[in-house]
């Protein structure tokens, strides 16, 4: 019954979240109040529905609840009054029925999430928690850092918003330069979600929707741009292979390693012909590149019969756009499967400063000193790998290698 | 809303030749005149250099008086424009439209009735 009670809250209140947050934030014209009213909402649900039961109509019920919030904590300010009476005015009745017309409420306020008078690191915790309607607890984790620190780089964030007058509106004329920061807000929740070092929670299928519905909005937003129809892409193509993903004990289950069978093929041929659509406008970026390395892979019909130099290719031109550490670690499998694991091995080493406190890191060497036959060495860079995953599946896949499975 | 805009020179900006200073300083004209008529400026000046100022600090009852400005950096500011717009982008538009170039920061007012942000 609590899980239930959970999944329900997660289902109902994440899809509702943002829009609340939007709704109350043009209504009130203070973000502040509409985001912890929306807050206060999920702490009572998770409070509540476990014991009483998931109310009959659960948005509505969280609605109300975080009008309610929003009434009570302007009452206890001293420039509550006027406001209150605007939220008398409007009991927010048609919220659940905006009009398709409308650009999305939560597409409005991820732009407001994601301005650029911003930090970056504030960005994400703030669309975390407005659009997504993340608790600071679950951003902490994901982030590996303290409840704190996300919630004083929340409330430093909102703070400014308030303070220098950040509007809530759709920026018209620098929609094109505010939208990186938007894309790679997106792509990182969707990962979050894909993978989130949550504990015994692998998947969070409900936030990969979320990311994949709020980009699907920016495409339809911008359809000139070709980025956001890239990212929608890649999120697709991940999302068409998820089915093959997990074993039934939700184990990790490796791109080798996987059931392609159980891939959503016609799902990738959408996905594809998305990309190509992408590509058609004539400018190539980062998400459209990934999305064209997810492609290879998906056409693959094997991982032996994976077009490896095509891949490698794909991951210079990305390099080209995106040059991290990141990028040329997951382009070093390419590079074994092409030039040689020894190859790849040497190329690992200069990666080490930067990724030494990442799990894939060390799981990446360990595959390929294991591929050399240096099983000793291939232990020991695996055990650095547990000692750093956070995910449980991840560890119990590395626990699994270590075992020699 | 009113933000002060803080003009600031930076390499590029004191780089430039008589010439190009003359062409810029033209097109300020233009920018700070729309500007003021549409009632967005509503003061502003350009100071003198940053060797012709006087730092003055007060330090628990004593007080010190400096050549200089009370940061050294290469980045100094030129000038200041105060600004009544109805939010943040519209202060980012008209410091994106500066003609001078440089560096502007942007900082909120204070106003009554707001809560102090510490």
């Amino acid at each position: 019954m609590a899980d239930s009670a959970r999944l329900r809250i997660d289902a109902t209140f994440r899809h509702e979240a943002g829009r609340l947050v939007g709704a109350l934030t043009r209504l009130l014209g203070d973000f502040d109040i509409a985001e912890e009213a929306v807050q206060d909402a999920l702490a009572e649900a998770v409070a509540r529905w476990p014991a009483e039961g998931v109310p009959e109509r659960p948005a509505a019920w969280l609605q109300t609840t975080a009008r309610n919030r929003a009434i009570d904590r302007l009452r206890r300010e001293a420039r509550g009054r006027e406001k209150l009476a605007l939220i008398a005015a409007d009991p927010l009745r048609d919220l659940g029925a905006v009009p398709q017309a409308e650009p999305d409420e939560r597409l409005r306020l991820l732009f407001l999430c994601c301005h650029p008078a911003l930090s970056a690191d504030a960005q994400v915790a703030l669309t975390l928690r407005a659009v997504a309607g993340l608790t600071t607890a679950e951003i902490a984790s994901a982030f590996l850092t303290s409840e704190s620190t996300i919630s004083q780089r929340i409330l430093r964030a909102k703070r400014k918003v308030a303070a220098a007058r950040i509007p809530y509106r759709m920026p018209d004329e620098q929609l094109g330069e505010r939208l990186p920061a938007v894309l790679a807000v997106l792509y990182l929740m969707f990962n979050e979600g894909y993978l989130s070092s949550h504990a015994g929670e692998p998947q969070r299928r409900w936030l990969q929707e979320e990311a994949e519905q709020l980009a699907e909005l920016l495409t339809r937003l911008m359809p000139r741009e070709p980025e956001p129809l890239g990212l929608l892409a890649l999120m697709r193509l991940h999302l068409a292979r998820s089915p093959a993903r997990f074993d039934p004990a939700g184990g990790i289950v490796r791109l080798r390693d996987q059931d392609r069978s159980r891939w959503d093929t016609a799902a990738i041929t959408r996905a594809i012909r998305l990309l190509r659509r992408a590509a058609s406008l004539g400018r190539p970026g980062p998400y459209q590149i990934q999305a064209a390395i997810l492609a290879v892979h998906a056409e693959a019909p094997c991982w032996e019969a994976t077009d490896w130099p095509q891949i490698v290719a794909l991951y210079d031109l990305l390099l080209r756009h995106d040059d991290t550490p990141v990028v040329r670690l997951n382009r070093l499998i390419a590079v074994a499967a092409t030039a040689g694991p020894q190859a790849a091995l040497a190329e690992a080493e200069p990666l080490r400063d930067a990724l030494a406190g990442y799990h894939l890191y060390h799981a990446t060497r360990a595959e390929l000193l294991r591929a050399l036959g240096r099983g000793p060495d291939a232990d020991a860079a695996d055990r650095q790998a547990l000692r750093l995953a956070g995910n449980p599946a991840e560890r119990a896949l590395i626990t699994s290698r270590l075992a020699g499975g | 809303m009113k933000y002060l805009l803080m003009f600031v020179s930076n390499d590029e900006t004191t780089q430039r030749s008589e010439a190009e200073r003359a062409a810029i300083s033209e097109k300020i004209g233009t920018w700070w005149t729309e500007h003021s008529q549409a009632g967005r400026i509503l003061n502003g000046e350009q100071l003198q250099g940053a060797d012709t100022a006087t730092t003055v600090r007060h330090d628990h009852g004593n007080v010190s008086i400096v050549d200089g400005p009370f940061i050294e950096a290469k980045e100094e500011i030129g000038g200041y424009g105060l600004i009544d717009v109805p939010n943040l982008d519209a202060a980012i538009d008209m410091a994106r439209s500066w003609p001078w170039g440089g560096v502007v920061e942007i900082r909120p007012v204070f106003e009554m009735g707001q809560e102090s942000q510490g």
